[in-house]
């Protein structure tokens, strides 16, 4: 258990540096921070002295220890677009993004297990052909053509919600929340299910595909043959043996969650990470596309090991042998 | 026999409708197992042997169905009872044995939790007295300190172990009839005489009857008081184990009998059947075996032999027809 | 079957002659693939609009009524109009028109046409690496193996999106303001970059069981050539799942294609694309301009419904094991 946990803890810091192996190489080498820093009027003397200054003329090795450095104490530089430290802007956007992404999940999980358990017990029934018939389309529109839609129902045609921002906020220490407010929480019902759908979809699907695989195993068969009764057989025996690989792959989707966040927050213009991000991209401002690569796989290797760690808990064979086994 | 039958099968059929038309997979099966008694089912995979077995317990998979015959437990007609009916004669009344015991069990719950939940569903029991009777049972198959063991999940049982858990499984509500398929299969040969012979031991305690599928004959030699040789979804012999281990009728049967391996060396070379059985679409007219067959002549390829009596067997060949006893020899 | 599995007595001139068309005919028509095709009016219906969608977007320059490239021929005073059968509508554009008096209907169009262009071009490059990287990895195993599958984990913490986005994001740099008509092959770079890992991971997987095969086993003692193996023997082998995921990837790049050009970094709002069209429809989707996002939306739509039905067809009919 305990070198489980280590092997796990050494893979997710490897997959960490190479992220920042890659965040570096963008920081450094694409385009050159000092043309992206001063002024087009800058004399190549000043230029040079801001160069050593930044230590910029250091071995790289030098300068990608210190990168990392850095970014282990939370530094990422300073934004070339907006001159401000990348940190802080994080600091302010991360909220947003973070109830953003809980509340699509919560959706998500919460709609789409008991939709993919239905449709896998459930094969042939009329509504399980309804609920798939809704998540081919869901699969299939984009999302940022749903957000378009639900904007155009409920705050063009009927008013009723909001089509941008966050509402009413609230401030608790470094913290800004839109759940205590009722602006907030109407501001946040269209963006959390446009970023919510296509999750809810793929959870159902999958849950679905992995619920029919394991009503075929043996084990099921023979619980059949045992006389145990449908429920008994579906969600006593059926249900923990499919949710397993679930959750793997729920981890998996919650780190991209926080990613696809980009898309819902450009079509609401939710001042979160995501808006952030789009508008660095747009604007070249490389610190700020490094900073965010390194937070999105740092939350995903986050998000990974602790599911890693749920699998020890609920499944028996992983206690004594690990994963693999 | 005036005693009734543990089990009743009467001109069974099953069929698989495909887009190709109808496909029989068992066709007008029909024996009788005695209380106490082993009847083993033979024949090559795809012979309908499990299928048969499926179809008794009522959990053929869609579109697989019964499409005629009668299946009788206990004089109690079972193939056409109500779903929720039929859930309680499996478990309670019929057991059954798979093939692989790693898969049987669900990995994620205890051997203990498995067996309770089977003994509640059927018996009237608190949590405690199941407990106690999973234990008891656990004894009696013969798995050593079954009050720690009971505890464990099923990964940490070696195959034979865990066969002999799926064992106390079935029988845990002291059913009238178990339905073993190829239950050693999977087994280490070492430990494959072992299970075989508790099957039969508790069995035999019991009066339980036991309907045995294998491919083994060598299995049946050793375990069973009657068997059934299938071919093609269809019984082509059936009598007692020792006649049709020592004296086949059918030519199947004798083929099938000069694959096993004897001790004595009597006959110094194994034979082998030419060809393969047919598959399901393609089944020849007449006698199903008539391309393979050694004896073939051309009433085999014309009708199909129904099961005719010869000494204490039934055969379904034309050799043994009573007009066609000059062309055995 | 075949003729010659039913024993059909023919004269070996006629059969040799015959043989091959009706072999390939009647395996094409007597396959599962096809039956299964054949009891799915859902499935033709969706191949049927895909071909259809397909057709009219090779076709937009013949068909279409107006050329949206053509500047000259764009007049402000035509801009905003709605379809036809709304009230204001003009009878010369079907559809309506959007801000810049460009007809919507030509717009989609030749916008299909970039969107399927793109598409099929980034499913492929994505196949390419994928495949031979998983058939390295997997042939070859030990350090080669490690480094492609670790890099494959390394993808696969981010999203295809999030992928496409930065390295749309550093060409963007990289090329500023040199860009010049590269949209369209950076697109195709970065939606192809984002979706090889899959391709990478079901091969690698597939060949490592195949080249235990006693097949390989036997080509390498005639001593075939390692390359030779790979590409000849073991790749038809791990083809269907490949034809799968490329159909599904298909509907998740045209997803992508449009996801980056709505976000204003893939083609300019110069070149139609569904993407930009939707992204400057939603801009006037306030002034009750639906007509604009609308119809883009739902050429999109559908041909993503479509393909993805044909993606989950495939997987069926070629899989039954997953159904």
């Amino acid at each position: 258990m305990l070198a489980f946990t280590i092997r796990r803890l050494f893979e997710a810091a490897i997959v960490m540096l190479t992220v920042a192996l890659m965040a570096f190489v963008l920081f450094r080498f694409v385009g050159d921070p000092i043309n992206q820093m001063v002024g087009q009027d800058t004399s190549l003397a000043e230029r040079e002295e801001l160069r050593e200054r930044l230590g910029l003329n250091d071995p790289v090795l030098v300068q990608f220890g210190r990168f990392i450095w850095n970014a282990a104490r939370y530094d990422f530089g300073i934004s070339y677009q907006v001159k401000r430290p990348v940190t802080s802007l994080i600091a302010e956007r991360f909220p947003a993004t973070f109830e953003l992404a809980l509340t699509a999940a919560f959706f998500a999980i919460l709609l789409g297990i008991p939709m993919g358990v239905y449709t896998g017990i459930h094969r042939d029934s009329w509504l399980s052909k309804l609920f798939l018939s809704v998540s081919l389309i869901g699969i299939s529109l984009p999302t940022f053509l749903i957000g378009i839609l639900l904007i155009y129902v409920f705050a063009v045609q009927l008013g009723v919600l909001p089509s941008f921002g966050r509402g009413e906020v609230v401030r608790i220490g470094g913290w800004t929340t839109g759940l205590l407010t009722a602006s907030g929480l109407k501001a946040l019902i269209l963006p959390a299910i446009t970023l919510g759908l296509f999750q809810m979809t793929l959870v159902t699907r999958l849950v679905r595909s992995q619920m029919l695989e394991v009503l075929r195993t043996d084990y099921i068969k023979f619980a059949r043959a045992r006389g145990l009764g449908d429920r008994a057989v579906n969600f006593g025996h059926a249900l923990k043996n499919t949710l397993i690989p679930v959750i793997t792959i729920i981890g998996l989707q919650l780190g991209a969650i926080i990613a696809f966040a980009i898309i819902t927050e450009t079509v609401f213009q939710w001042p979160g990470m995501g808006l952030m991000f789009i508008q660095a991209v747009q604007n070249a401002d490389i610190p700020v596309m490094s900073a965010y690569l390194l937070l999105v796989a740092f939350l995903f290797v986050l998000i990974n090991l602790i599911v890693d760690l749920l699998y020890v808990w609920i499944d028996p064979r992983v206690r004594i042998y690990g994963r693999e086994a | 026999m005036p005693e009734t039958p543990a089990l009743s099968v009467r001109n069974l059929r099953v069929e698989f409708p495909t887009r190709r038309g109808t496909l029989v997979a068992v066709d007008d099966v029909s024996f009788d197992i005695a209380p106490g008694e082993v009847l083993g089912i033979v024949g090559e995979s795809g012979a309908g042997k499990s299928l048969t077995g499926t179809a008794i317990i009522g959990l053929l998979e869609p579109p697989g169905r019964v499409a005629g015959g009668e299946i009788v437990l206990n004089g109690q007609r079972i193939d056409n009872l109500p779903r929720e009916a039929m859930r309680h004669i499996r478990g309670k009344r019929i057991g059954m044995v798979f093939q692989d015991p790693l898969t049987s069990l669900n990995p994620l719950y205890r051997v203990g939790e498995q067996i309770i939940e089977t003994i509640r569903a059927h018996l009237p029991m608190s949590e405690r007295e199941a407990r106690a009777r999973a234990i008891e049972l656990l004894i009696e198959v013969g798995i050593q300190g079954a009050e720690r063991r009971i505890d464990g999940y099923p990964h940490e049982f070696s195959g034979g172990m865990r066969q002999r858990v799926v064992l106390a499984l079935a029988l845990c509500a002291e059913p009238d009839l178990i339905i073993a398929d190829e239950p050693t299969t999977a087994l280490d040969v070492s430990i494959q005489a072992q299970i075989i012979q508790l099957l039969k031991r508790l069995c035999q305690e019991r009066g339980t009857a036991v309907m045995l599928i294998t491919h083994d004959m060598g299995v049946i030699a050793e375990t069973a008081n009657r068997v059934a040789v299938m071919y093609a979804g269809r019984i082509a012999e059936i009598g007692p184990v020792r006649e049709v281990i020592k004296s086949a009728h059918h030519p199947y049967t004798r083929g099938l009998m000069g694959s096993i391996p004897s001790i004595e060396g009597t006959n110094d070379r194994l034979t082998q059947i030419p060809g393969s059985m047919p598959r399901l679409t393609a089944i020849p007219k007449g006698c199903a075996f008539n391309p393979r067959c050694p004896h073939a002549f051309d009433r085999c390829r014309r009708e199909r032999p129904d099961l005719m009596p010869v000494d204490h067997s039934l055969a379904a060949c034309w050799l043994v027809a009573p007009q066609s006893a000059e062309a055995r020899s | 079957m075949s003729a010659e599995d039913q024993g059909l007595p023919m004269a070996e001139t006629s059969r040799a002659a015959t043989a091959a068309p009706r072999g390939i005919l009647t395996r094409i028509f007597d396959s599962d693939l096809w039956y299964s095709f054949r009891s799915s009016r859902l499935v033709m219906a969706a191949a049927t609009v895909t071909l259809l969608m397909v057709g009219a977007a090779l076709l937009a320059p013949v068909i279409a009524p107006h050329d949206p490239y053509d500047l000259r021929a764009l007049n402000l005073m035509d801009s905003d109009l709605p379809p036809v059968w709304v009230q204001g509508g003009d009878p010369r554009f079907l559809l309506g028109t959007d801000d810049q008096g460009r007809d919507i209907l030509s717009t989609i169009l030749y916008g299909t046409r970039s969107s399927i262009a793109i598409s099929v071009l980034a499913v492929l490059l994505a196949i390419g690496i994928g495949v031979s990287l998983g058939l390295v990895a997997g042939y070859f195993g030990g350090i080669v193996d490690t480094i492609i599958m670790r890099i494959a984990d390394v993808k696969l913490t981010f999203p295809a999106i999030l992928v496409a986005l930065l390295i749309n994001g550093i060409a963007q740099t990289l090329f500023k303001g040199r860009l010049g008509g590269a949209e369209f092959w950076i697109l195709v770079l970065s939606i192809g970059l984002s979706f090889w890992v899959q391709y990478a991971r079901t091969v690698r997987g597939m060949t490592l069981v195949e080249k235990n095969k006693e097949y390989v086993q036997a080509a390498r003692l005639i001593g075939l050539s390692r390359a030779a193996i790979m590409f000849k023997h073991v790749l038809p082998n791990v083809l269907s799942p490949v034809l799968v995921i490329g159909t599904i990837n298909l509907a998740l790049a045209v997803i992508t294609e449009a996801t980056l050009s709505f976000l204003g970094v893939g083609l300019p709002p110069t070149e139609p694309s569904l993407g930009t069209m939707i992204q400057i429809g939603n801009k006037y989707l306030f002034s009750g301009s639906w007509w604009m996002v609308a119809f883009p939306g739902l050429t999109l739509a559908i041909l993503v419904l479509a393909v993805n039905l044909l993606g989950d067809w495939l997987r069926d009919a070629l899989n039954p094991k997953l159904r």
